[in-house]
């Protein structure tokens, strides 16, 4: 088992860095001969402070930015190369280089791309329509931001990297996911159309038909890891499996394997991606619930679906791929530190965009089904599975068998 | 739920054009439909009678955009029986050839349009892949890529240049590959059936009572190929099979225009090898008088234009019967009782092009 990068964690990263931080403000104080001042910037409760602050900040913005903009990329990219062509190309070429003398901008990885395109939506008007209710419609997306935000509170990357340390971690992900769909129907229900009303009803239909089965496959995990503590569940698949080197991750044992399949098409359908995107079906709900939304706000509810798909990924792979478990390579020691060249959060990232780039290879490679079908999938299909799941994860636990 | 009306369109991503169908939903399930066209009126009726019979090929192009000599074709032949001309027989083939290619473009926007309607965007950019290079054969032919302008009253534009059957050999032979590729897409992917089986049926019956005609028709199990049941050009020399499919629904409909791109190729490789040598087009006279008309198979059905002419050297009436103008009346038929999102299974299936519709 490879070390985490961060040591000791998150959070006590972010300490050292505060108190190195308010140490060079107290000297300045202490220059100014204001020591009074200086000593209280090094009290305990400003400390504490500025160190949550600043993990909050490092956290959102590794989760909102980094990962955000890998993901949109990661998928523009990828359907593109599906659909034979070159995809985003936008680079800002350098200063010194024969491009740039060109003006060539567009022979680039394109991930400047999603920023230009931010950057354009942020400049657009927000219209609300007249006949509105504006409360609702103003907080639907906020609603949908701040939910999947909420996601990486608890949401483990690694042993060490995680902003918080929650017993029933995998419930609070779960909850705060499915705090998105309510988003959903409050955004169809007031933009007062037609199109984001049906859209509405429909994500209402499918809230209900695809969290039964998601959450019944997370039980039958449970059974077997016998916690919600997404580290305890990491650590219990992290030995080998029947003395082989694989490891013994949940979706190795045979009643996951079922667990596993129907979790992630669940995910898929959680995720309103297209096999399952009725809500949003933009051929025949033009956009879905989100029609009436314009500027900065479509920007917010059409970006945030990558941040949640990543969320889902991750989640998967806590519950079902191992988690951050990966094979030791080496370790380096910095200022006596060990510091492993392909660290936990290297596994993590790397099983959570191959699970990402799946659901993307499927979602532009098969139309979209019919929102009476997908229910019918949803009642018919994936919760009478999924109950055979808990049996099957009931029979191993009481035989001891895995 | 109580019912209300929804309007797709006249600016919608399901309308493929400036049209509007109304829909009356109860919930999902779609209870009445009514289609509501004019958007796109541009009058080419009229205005085919202020200009002399060649310049009315201009217009003709475009009535459907996306099967243009096929529409320029109609008119011509229809001229040519009011004239009383009978035109070179390589002209003949050569129209053949066009008409074949252009029907091969013209089903692959349909394949293209249908797979963004139904959810796989990745259909569209490989279909309009492949028309590319159909286009592609257009312009060696006709120097343009959509409104060739190449079919003229007496003839065609121009000849071919020499390589052009290898050319189309190449074209061909890449596109019969990707092609089967398509099929698979469709035939094997369970997603695509359950959105296609069973849904819009249309009889027999049905079919023939409002109409419609083409692929729809052929899809609905009539034996009904305006190039075999009335042959015109060349189409009686080369060997060639209808496409027949007895499902009457959205399924149907698509695997007859697939089988009939193949078809279509047959033609194309069939017409080259026996175009004779010679001129390719003869001087028509300027003047006619009396009325014809003649029915063609278009991309989409029964393209009709009646001529008729008082001795001048421009048409008195030219009257078009335009096939999807047609079908679009049997669309409520089709629609009641299936969900929302038939809607545009329905409508992608019966390949609408509204151009031709408004004329």
């Amino acid at each position: 088992m490879s070390g985490s990068l961060l040591t000791p964690n998150l959070v006590g990263l972010c300490r050292s860095l505060t108190e190195i931080l308010l140490g060079i403000v107290k000297a300045i104080f202490d220059a100014l001969s204001l020591p009074g001042l200086g000593s209280w910037f090094m009290s305990p409760g400003v400390v504490v402070f500025f160190t949550y602050l600043i993990a909050t900040l490092v956290m959102v913005m590794w989760a909102a930015l980094v990962n955000l903009l890998s993901v949109m990329w990661v998928e523009r990219k990828l359907y593109s190369r599906i659909q034979d062509r070159r995809g985003i190309m936008l680079g800002v070429p350098w200063p010194w280089s024969k491009k740039y003398k060109r003006g060539m901008t567009n022979l680039g990885w394109g991930f400047l791309q999603n920023i230009a395109d931010g950057v354009k939506l942020l400049q657009k008007e927000n219209i609300t329509p007249a006949s509105a209710d504006k409360l609702l419609f103003h907080a639907a997306p906020a609603i949908i931001v701040s939910s999947t935000i909420m996601v990486f509170a608890v949401f483990p990357f690694s042993e060490n990297f995680y902003y918080t340390k929650v017993a029933l971690g995998v419930l609070f992900v779960l909850a705060a996911l499915s705090l998105g769909p309510f988003a959903i129907i409050l955004a169809g229900y007031s933009s007062n159309n037609k199109y984001t009303l049906i859209g509405g009803l429909r994500a209402a239909a499918m809230m209900l038909s695809y969290e039964i089965p998601l959450i019944l496959c997370v039980v039958a995990v449970v059974l077997l890891s016998g916690t919600l503590d997404p580290f305890q569940m990491v650590a219990v698949q992290e030995r080998p499996l029947l003395g082989t080197i694989v490891p013994s991750w949940n979706v190795f044992s045979p009643p996951q394997m079922l667990g596993f399949v129907i979790f992630f098409i669940a995910l898929v359908a959680e995720l309103e991606r297209i096999p399952f995107d009725i809500p949003e079906a933009d051929a025949e709900l033009v956009e879905g619930w989100t029609t009436e939304y314009g500027g900065m706000r479509f920007g917010f509810l059409f970006g945030f679906k990558w941040l949640r798909a990543f969320a889902g990924a991750g989640l998967l792979v806590i519950l079902y791929l191992g988690g951050w478990n990966g094979p030791v390579f080496a370790t380096f020691s910095v200022l006596g530190y060990p510091i492993p060249i392909l660290p936990q959060e290297f596994w993590f990232l790397l099983k959570t965009y191959l699970v990402v780039m799946v659901i993307i290879w499927i979602s532009w490679s098969i139309p979209r089904v019919r929102a009476d079908q997908v229910l019918k999938i949803g009642w018919n299909r994936l919760i009478p599975l999924a109950l055979l799941t808990i049996l099957g994860a009931a029979v191993f636990k009481t035989m001891g068998w895995f | 739920m109580a019912e209300f009306w929804v309007n797709m369109g006249p600016q919608h991503p399901m309308t493929h054009g400036l049209w509007n169908l109304r829909i009356k939903v109860d919930g999902e399930t779609i209870v009445d439909a009514e289609p509501i066209i004019g958007y796109l009126h541009r009058g080419v009726e009229k205005i085919s009678e202020v200009r002399e019979f060649q310049k009315v090929i201009v217009l003709t192009d475009r009535l459907c955009y996306v099967s243009s000599i096929t529409w320029s074709h109609a008119y011509c032949l229809a001229v040519e029986e009011l004239m009383g001309i009978e035109i070179p027989e390589r002209g003949k083939y050569l129209r053949v050839i066009s008409l074949e290619i252009q029907r091969i473009a013209s089903h692959l926007m349909w394949l293209a349009a249908f797979g963004a309607d139904i959810g796989l965007l990745t259909m569209l950019l490989y279909a309009l892949r492949e028309r590319e290079l159909f286009l592609d054969l257009i312009e060696i032919m006709a120097g343009l890529r959509l409104n060739s302008n190449y079919t003229r009253v007496g003839g065609v534009r121009n000849d071919v240049p020499a390589d052009f059957e290898k050319s189309c050999q190449r074209v061909i032979a890449h596109f019969l590959k990707k092609l089967d590729e398509y099929e698979d897409m469709m035939e094997n992917s369970k997603t695509f059936l359950m959105r296609t089986q069973g849904i819009g049926k249309l009889s027999k019956e049905d079919a023939i009572n409002w109409g419609v005609t083409g692929p729809n028709l052929r899809g609905s199990g009539a034996d009904v190929d305006l190039r075999r049941t009335i042959p015109y050009e060349v189409y009686d020399q080369i060997d060639w099979e209808p496409a027949i499919e007895k499902d009457c629904d959205c399924y149907a409909r698509s695997i007859v225009r697939m089988r009939e791109m193949r078809e279509s190729c047959k033609i194309v490789l069939d017409a080259l090898k026996k175009m004779p040598p010679g001129p390719y087009r003869m001087k028509p006279p300027r003047r006619a008088e009396g009325e014809a008309f003649r029915a063609t198979e278009d991309s989409r059905g029964e393209a009709l234009f009646y001529v008729a002419a008082d001795g001048d050297d421009r048409p008195y009436r030219v009257k078009i019967r335009s096939p999807i103008f047609c079908t679009l009346a049997a669309v409520p038929q089709m629609m009641r009782g299936h969900k929302v999102a038939d809607v545009v299974s329905i409508m992608g299936s019966i390949d609408i092009c509204v151009g031709e519709i408004d004329k």
